[in-house]
């Protein structure tokens, strides 16, 4: 009884959704990136074989991180953290580069990426710090810790050249403002988003002038006005995050991602310019939307996919993989996965509210957020809706690493929340 | 309410994937059919297009191979275009027309750059192809004409317009299709269905292989063969005799409805819309407005019919009591009514029908046709009834056949005199249909019909061209007969007068020994408008015939403008038409060197000349010598 007892603590949700879509992922890699008539389904020359062979030692990690205590990750998450900032110092030594970024240790053969498996560490860090009994996150000199914790591997990933998965740090902002963070900050990054597209889209003169007149008109709507400061001070910094904005748009940006910005804004004003632009600047983008568009409704069958096959959209098996599921399933396998990836995130995030313990909770909402960003900003970008960044879908894009880094930041939080009965 | 901050951004992000999703593959999504997937080459496979064979089995038209050369715009790299153009023999101005056409159409799909090659550019220019990134090589098959004659009939194929590729999405920029004739009315049996291999290409244009491993190619189907019912000895033997006339002859089966000869004078070569020539020639043919050698005399041309009217109103009278064979009418040279007289060249005296239609008297029949129409002394419902019988015969209307071309003529009703005379309606106001003109007008081949159903006693055959196709039974409409109003026995005083027009009447003179033929002549007078005066010109030279009286095998109209009396052009082609066709040889050689040497061509420049002319019997032939004639096509190939 006992025995049947320990499975079912496990959350079968979670587990289940993760290897549909896991294997949902691998027929597309494996439409992606066959070539010719014959499959070997283990060769290890061939992306899907190589893949296949990653998600059966997922299953061996998987194992090993269940029969781990519990109390284990927690305990150990210092170590854990601080073992994976070296291994991204590491790579400033050992590193090998792939497409311009030094993310990768050739291990004879095979290459990892510790940036992927620094995502769980530093959800566990953050976990530990925000659950400690003497953090206050209230309090300013607790944030600043927060923030190093979190900025450290961003900064090092960063420097490596791997903007996108950079950007998976802005994850934590989500599990901050959860566990407390002043609303401050949320109005803050609002404002930084809001501005950053109204600097680049309309210039720095028009966007001042609508942040005057909101800022002021909402001043003066308010029956007791604070002091006079506040708005002025609010106008201020909008001045200086416009400021910023343009001067990282016209001078501090790579010309690849300076384009890749102009193109989702339209900022080009000669048409004609623009369509050239988007057929040489966003080849990627362009084709990867004919695909998804060319499959209709119900796709055009597993393998069947014409430009799946011709190969029309590049690095179609890693951050395109999602253009295979358009053409071959349509819009109702399309519709499929997004729903799929959105049921697992809830999932986790349900249970994350469930914990009573207030390390479990933050881990699990900080493996919840860091799944939103990598599904928002991944298939967001196939589609057309935000600038191209390259970053992996999660269970889904080809690449061990990736496969492995979900699988244990999913894992360690299905154990943790195991042992959520446990708990004091 | 922290918590709900990533709830809900999850939910508001799902929301506008789906929606976006929705907006990318069903709200504009162009769903690939094979034809727009850019990821699939493809590449068409032409069959070889049916052959046509005349009646006897003779072959007249067959296939040769030609080349096209394609381009596929988005495919084109910078090429040296002097070279190529050099290779083509075409000018540098026509190459950029010619690809901004292509550009025009699609950039996908390949268009035309240049048609028709001939074997030996071929040759050279398959070598350096491959130097020249998105042009290929388009195999097709054009026409051979095994013959000279038949233009008219057999039609020619030429490159597909906008309009028949918006009709019908088969058809592909470069394709061709019927045109004209047989080709045009028969153009789904002869052309087959063209085959289509897809292959499977990358990002790159390169062939990666079969797409769907080939399980969606279409395996070509071959056109198929077709025979026709003109008898091409009779038709370029009637071609022959029509040189220097304009005008048409049609000669018909009257046991089965089939077209033994349709001739159309003026004609042309059919190798001469054969292609890279085709449009350079077919462009001086139409602009020939004068002779319109495109236009079909024998089925578009609308006459007045003239005197071979005449035997229908014999037919309608018989059939409506109107009238015994045995009754005379008494002529005096014309026909007097109120204060009205329409002359009469018959000689005058007392006709009765046989001998009626022997001298052709207009008296005779202006009686007749009055008695028809006021037979209940209301010539409104008279006229209605009669038209009802003379439509029966497939007159005023098309004959709904397999011809491409076709003209309705007109049999009038009170209808159609509602205008002229919208109260009052007399048998008098339309006495000239007695004779065949005034307000009836025909085609040569409705009269050629009218004439086998007379043959028949009583009913025809819609007259066609298609004797078989391969593998396929011919619709009913050609196999059924169709039976006029007018009951057996009353054709017979008919055929008798028909049969003494040819024994003692206005065509004795062109008898065949042996031969019981059956015919009737007709003069009809014509006007032209030059410079806006209405000024009449010599009268057209009509005949109709059949034979042998019993157990007929041929029934022919012929109509050649403006060759004044019935039994001058019309009758003597007619008859020596009939001997060909029976005896299949011709005695009367005197007969066949007067009608080649005999031209028309000095009357019909006449009305063009500026000059006032004289017509009719004050009109000088033009005699042509008869060594400036070319012979007959002989008969193995045919060939002028």
């Amino acid at each position: 009884m006992r025995k049947t007892d320990r499975h079912f603590k496990f959350d079968w949700i979670t587990i289940v959704l993760f290897f549909m879509l896991a294997s949902f992922g691998w027929l597309n890699i494996l439409s992606a990136s066959h070539t010719g008539e014959i499959i070997d389904y283990f060769s290890f020359t061939e992306f899907y074989g190589k893949q296949l062979i990653f998600l059966i030692l997922s299953v061996v990690l998987i194992t090993l991180i269940l029969s781990i205590d519990a109390k284990f990750y927690e305990r150990f998450s210092s170590i854990i953290y601080f073992a994976s900032l070296l291994s991204l110092i590491g790579l400033f030594i050992f590193g090998k580069s792939i497409n311009g970024a030094t993310s990768w240790y050739d291990l004879g053969g095979m290459t990892l990426q510790p940036s992927e498996f620094a995502k769980a560490a530093t959800a566990l860090a953050v976990a530990k710090y925000v659950s400690d009994l003497q953090t206050d996150i209230k309090q300013f000199k607790h944030q600043i810790r927060i923030f190093a914790i979190i900025i450290a591997p961003a900064f090092l990933i960063l420097l490596q050249k791997d903007a996108g998965s950079t950007l998976v740090y802005g994850a934590f902002f989500f599990v901050l403002y959860r566990e407390g963070l002043p609303k401050v900050y949320l109005i803050l990054g609002s404002l930084l988003i809001v501005l950053a597209v109204l600097a680049l889209k309309f210039g720095l003169l028009i966007t001042m002038i609508i942040a005057t007149v909101i800022v002021f008109g909402y001043y003066f709507s308010l029956k007791k006005k604070p002091s006079f400061l506040q708005p002025a001070l609010t106008l201020l910094i909008a001045l200086l995050i416009t400021f910023g904005v343009r001067y990282t748009y016209d001078t501090l940006l790579p010309f690849h991602q300076k384009d890749r910005i102009t193109i989702w804004l339209s900022l080009e004003k000669d048409a004609g310019k623009l369509a050239k632009m988007k057929k040489e600047a966003a080849y990627n983008l362009l084709e990867s939307e004919k695909a998804i568009s060319s499959g209709g409704f119900t796709g055009k069958g597993f393998m069947q996919g014409t430009r799946t096959t011709g190969k029309f959209v590049p690095e179609q098996h890693t951050d395109y993989i999602f253009t295979t599921v358009g053409e071959e399933w349509g819009f109702i396998g399309s519709f499929a996965v997004v729903l799929g990836m959105i049921l697992l995130i809830l999932r986790i995030l349900h249970l994350a509210e469930l914990q009573k313990s207030q390390f479990s909770r933050v881990y699990g909402y900080s493996v919840a957020s860091i799944l939103f960003i990598h599904f928002l900003i991944n298939i967001g970008m196939v589609m057309g809706l935000i600038p191209t960044i390259g970053i992996p879908l999660p269970m889904f894009s080809y690449g061990g690493s990736g496969l492995w880094g979900f699988t244990i930041l999913i894992f360690i939080f299905v154990k943790l929340d195991s042992n959520r009965i446990n708990e004091w | 309410m922290r918590q709900f901050l990533l709830f809900l951004s999850v939910i508001l992000v799902g929301v506008i994937f789906t929606a976006r999703l929705y907006y990318l593959q069903i709200h504009t999504s162009n769903n690939d059919s094979v034809f727009d997937d850019n990821a699939i080459r493809k590449v068409y496979d032409y069959p070889k297009r049916g052959f046509v064979y005349d009646r006897n089995g003779k072959l007249l038209v067959a296939n040769q191979p030609s080349y096209d050369v394609m381009v596929i715009p988005r495919e084109v790299v910078a090429l040296d275009t002097l070279e190529f153009c050099k290779l083509l023999k075409i000018d540098k101005a026509r190459f950029i027309s010619q690809f901004k056409k292509a550009k025009k159409y699609s950039w996908r799909i390949p268009s035309p750059l240049v048609s028709h090659l001939s074997k030996e550019d071929y040759a050279v220019l398959q070598e350096k192809m491959r130097k020249f990134k998105g042009f290929h090589i388009q195999k097709r098959s054009l026409r051979q004409y095994e013959t000279t004659i038949g233009a008219n009939v057999l039609g020619d194929i030429g490159e597909v317009n906008n309009r028949d590729i918006a009709k019908d999405d088969y058809y592909k920029m470069g394709d061709l299709i019927g045109k004209q004739g047989v080709e045009k009315s028969y153009e789904d049996i002869l052309r087959g269905e063209k085959g289509l291999k897809l292959i499977q290409k990358d990002r790159f244009n390169r062939n990666i292989g079969p797409y769907k491993n080939g399980k969606e190619n279409i395996i070509p189907e071959q056109g198929k063969d077709i025979t026709i019912t003109i008898d091409s000895e009779l038709q370029a033997y009637g071609e022959w005799l029509m040189q220097n006339k304009r005008g048409g002859i049609i000669a018909i089966e009257p046991s089965t409805g089939e077209i033994l000869a349709m001739i159309a004078a003026p004609t042309y070569n059919p190798n001469d819309l054969v292609g890279r020539k085709r449009s350079k020639n077919f462009n001086t043919l139409i602009r020939d407005s004068i002779a319109k050698p495109l236009f079909n005399r024998s089925l578009q041309g609308v006459y007045n019919p003239g005197s071979p009217f005449k035997l229908m109103n014999a037919l309608v009278a018989l059939q409506e009591d109107v009238i015994s064979t045995r009754e005379s009418i008494s002529c005096y040279d014309g026909y007097k009514y109120g204060n009205s007289f329409m002359g009469c060249h018959c000689g005058g005296g007392s006709r009765n029908m046989v001998l009626g239609i022997q001298k052709s008297c207009n008296a005779y029949f202006a009686t007749v046709y009055r008695r028809i129409l006021d037979k209940d002394n209301n010539a409104s419902k008279g006229i209605d009834n009669w038209s009802k019988h003379v439509k029966s015969f497939g007159l005023g209307n098309y004959l709904n056949n397999d011809l491409v071309v076709g003209q309705k003529g007109r049999i009038p009703d009170r209808k159609y005199y509602k205008y002229a005379y919208p109260r009052e309606f007399y048998s008098t106001y339309t006495i000239s249909n007695a004779i065949g003109q005034g307000e009836v007008s025909t085609t040569p081949i409705q009269l050629a019909n009218m004439t086998a159903a007379i043959a028949n006693r009583g009913y025809y055959y819609t007259p066609h061209i298609i004797k078989s196709i391969q593998g396929k039974t011919l619709p009913e409409n050609f196999t059924k007969p169709k039976y006029t109003t007018i009951d057996k026995e009353h054709f017979t005083p008919v055929i008798e007068g028909m049969f003494q027009v040819y024994n003692k009447g206005t065509a004795s003179s062109l008898q065949v020994k042996g031969l019981e033929i059956c015919g009737k002549t007709g003069t009809v007078e014509n006007y032209a408008i030059i410079d806006s005066v209405r000024t009449q010109l010599t009268d057209h030279s009509i005949f109709v015939a059949f034979a042998p009286k019993d157990n007929p095998k041929i029934a022919i109209a012929v109509f050649v403008e403006n060759g004044y009396f019935g039994s001058r052009f019309a009758g003597r082609i007619a008859s020596l038409m009939i001997e060909k066709y029976i005896n299949r040889t011709i005695t009367r050689k005197d007969l066949e060197e007067w009608l080649l040497t005999h031209s028309l061509e000095n009357e019909y420049a006449k009305p063009y000349s500026g000059k006032p002319f004289k017509i009719n019997r004050e009109s000088q032939y033009q005699v042509i010598p008869m060594e400036a004639i070319i012979e007959l096509p002989n008969k193995p190939d045919l060939k002028l």
